[in-house]
């Protein structure tokens, strides 16, 4: 199942967290932290699943999961969105944005690992 | 999983502290290397002659070896533990993790200890979340810092190994978090104490009433005199109602403090307590009074009278909460609505029916209290009016040890804050959500 995560998050010690987990469980992960050049950087990559953290500098991760959406190649990808507000109007925002499923800052390591599975198991689908 | 003495762990360390080979270190002690492998993995207790002979060959003294880790510090790594839902066999090592480990170990349970108190803050600020962005976007900040605290920690605290170099970064990472948490946690007091120097006006009439009561002790002295002062010269030199608003509020409060006070007179109500003990049932019957009096003088007496820790909550007919004085322990939201599993609530739902009910507030210390609940009209009776009643729960910590066994109603601060994650009460999600 594992492949490649494509984490765009600005937080350097979440990323460093993020990447170790998730490479320990046989991912590939690459990063980026610039909310502008987001969608480039999707389409560049070509990522299994992206995880997007919504407060990015420079571009909202709303904004970044729209362009993904709009996109022939990427309105499939798996996209896990991070919060931190875990306000209604966040999740609500992130649901109708697309996003596949959503996780509230604070969250867990195990729930960042099991998420990721879990999108990567939809991706493969039938 | 029985809990072993990690004196092996210690032993294990120390020697390898000091280079010695295993084989060197029990040749030493007249064992075999194979039983002292055994001993360094926890698998043979050992004290007596043979400790005392392994701590001269390692050079210490032997309580070193044998006393296990710090009792606050292991305490505080299970608390970490509990809150953050690791599987048993993780939380069960410790002990462990304290003996091998001990520097992390206090790092870790001093950022658990950090990671409380902060949502201890986030559940007081949530409820102003919706009305103050940059407050919002403070809390995003913190928030962020307590996901990569708290990641790091788990990584460290877990199962699997992790190498040295990693492991030398989390260790930095958390320690730039905590200081981050620090400034975070900084900047927000001052902006807070800022905001409200700036604009007093800001605090409700409801929080100047409750914020001058609170000064007074919860107790008018004044108004249990045979001749006291009129309602409104008592609220008048009050410095904490700062509007005509509060004033009006204080005014109607000390009115029917005044009238519970004639009801049950302080001196005949401690006699009856001494006798009856806070027994609201009793005291209303010896009294004549209604319940949710009784309640409102117990919640008022003086803190010479003894009766110990005592909350009490109002709530109109809408359940908005109109008075509350606090005890330790109990969450009643200053903003939004409450727990809908509160006593207050079932009591509202059906009128002039006593409850009584020991609840279990939510939260690491879980702590239970005794509460009994009247709804009652809040206002003389009128055929021509409508009837709007009134809910009130007196708040005592629950009786040592406990008088009876009674169900236990698990119940929380608001659900904005609340950690239960299965409520049937649930209005909307938690913003403190699961662990791992």
């Amino acid at each position: 199942m594992p492949g490649r995560v494509l984490l765009i998050e600005d937080e350097p010690n979440i990323i460093e967290a993020i990447r170790f987990i998730l490479s320990r469980d046989g991912w590939t992960v690459d990063v980026h932290s610039d909310g502008a050049t987001a969608t480039d950087a999707v389409a560049q990559r070509a990522p299994d699943l992206v995880i997007l953290d919504v407060m990015l500098p420079n571009r909202s991760g709303f904004d970044i999961l729209a362009d993904i959406r709009a996109g022939d190649a990427t309105r499939d990808l798996p996209v896990l969105m991070l919060t931190a507000r875990g306000q209604s109007k966040d999740r609500d925002m992130a649901e109708r944005a697309g996003a596949s499923l959503f996780m509230t800052k604070p969250f867990s390591n195990a729930e960042v690992v099991a998420s990721v599975r879990q999108l990567a198991g939809r991706a493969e689908g039938p | 999983m029985a809990k072993l003495p990690l004196t092996g762990s210690r032993i294990r360390e120390r020697r390898l502290d000091l280079g010695l080979r295993q084989a060197a270190l029990a040749e030493a002690c007249g064992i075999s290397a194979s039983y002292l492998n055994l001993i360094e993995h926890n698998r043979r207790r050992i004290g007596g002659k043979l400790l005392n002979n392994l701590a001269a060959a390692l050079e210490v003294e032997p309580t070193s070896l044998s006393e296990g880790a710090d009792i606050a510090l292991l305490g505080a790594l299970r608390e970490a533990a509990e809150a953050a839902a690791l599987n048993a066999a993780d939380a069960a090592r410790a002990e462990e993790l304290a003996g091998r480990f001990p520097g992390w170990a206090e790092l870790i349970a001093a950022q658990a200890r950090r990671i409380a108190s902060l949502e201890r803050t986030v559940g007081t600020l949530s409820d102003r979340l919706a009305h103050d962005p940059h407050l919002s976007e403070a809390l995003h900040d913190l928030l962020s810092t307590v996901t990569a605290i708290r990641s790091a920690s788990s990584i460290l605290a877990g199962e699997e190994e992790v190498d040295p170099e990693w492991q030398a970064r989390f260790l930095r990472n958390i320690n730039e978090d905590s200081h981050r948490l620090v400034t975070a946690s900084e900047a927000l007091v001052r902006y807070l104490d800022a905001e409200t120097a700036a604009d007093g006006a800001r605090a409700t009439p409801q929080e100047d009433l409750e914020a001058w009561l609170s000064a007074e002790g919860w107790h008018l002295a004044d108004l249990e005199r045979a001749l006291p002062p009129s309602a409104a010269s008592l609220v008048q030199r009050a410095e904490a109602l700062r509007s005509d608003a509060a004033r009006r509020l204080a005014a109607d409060y000390a009115t029917r403090y005044r009238k519970d006070a004639e009801a049950l007179p302080l001196g005949a109500l401690r006699d009856a307590i001494a006798r009856h003990g806070l027994d609201p049932a009793a005291l209303s019957q010896a009294f004549g009074v209604d319940l949710a009096t009784v309640f409102r003088r117990i919640a008022t007496l003086p803190d010479e009278a003894g009766a110990g820790p005592v909350g009490l909550a109002i709530c109109d007919a809408s359940g908005t909460l109109v008075f509350r004085k606090p005890i330790a322990g109990f969450a009643l939201p200053q903003f939004g609505a409450a727990c809908p599993l509160l006593p207050l609530y079932q009591a509202l739902g059906r009128p002039m029916s006593p409850v009584r009910a020991i609840v279990e507030q939510a939260g690491r210390h879980s702590a239970r209290f005794l509460t009994y609940a009247i709804s009652q009209p809040g206002q003389p009776a009128d055929f021509d009016g409508p009837v709007v009643f009134e809910a009130t729960m007196l708040i005592l910590p629950e009786p040592q040890p406990p008088q009876r066994q009674a169900q236990v109603i698990p119940i929380g601060p608001t659900c904005r804050v609340c950690p239960r994650d299965h409520c049937v009460a649930r209005r909307e999600p938690s913003i403190l959500s699961a662990s791992d």
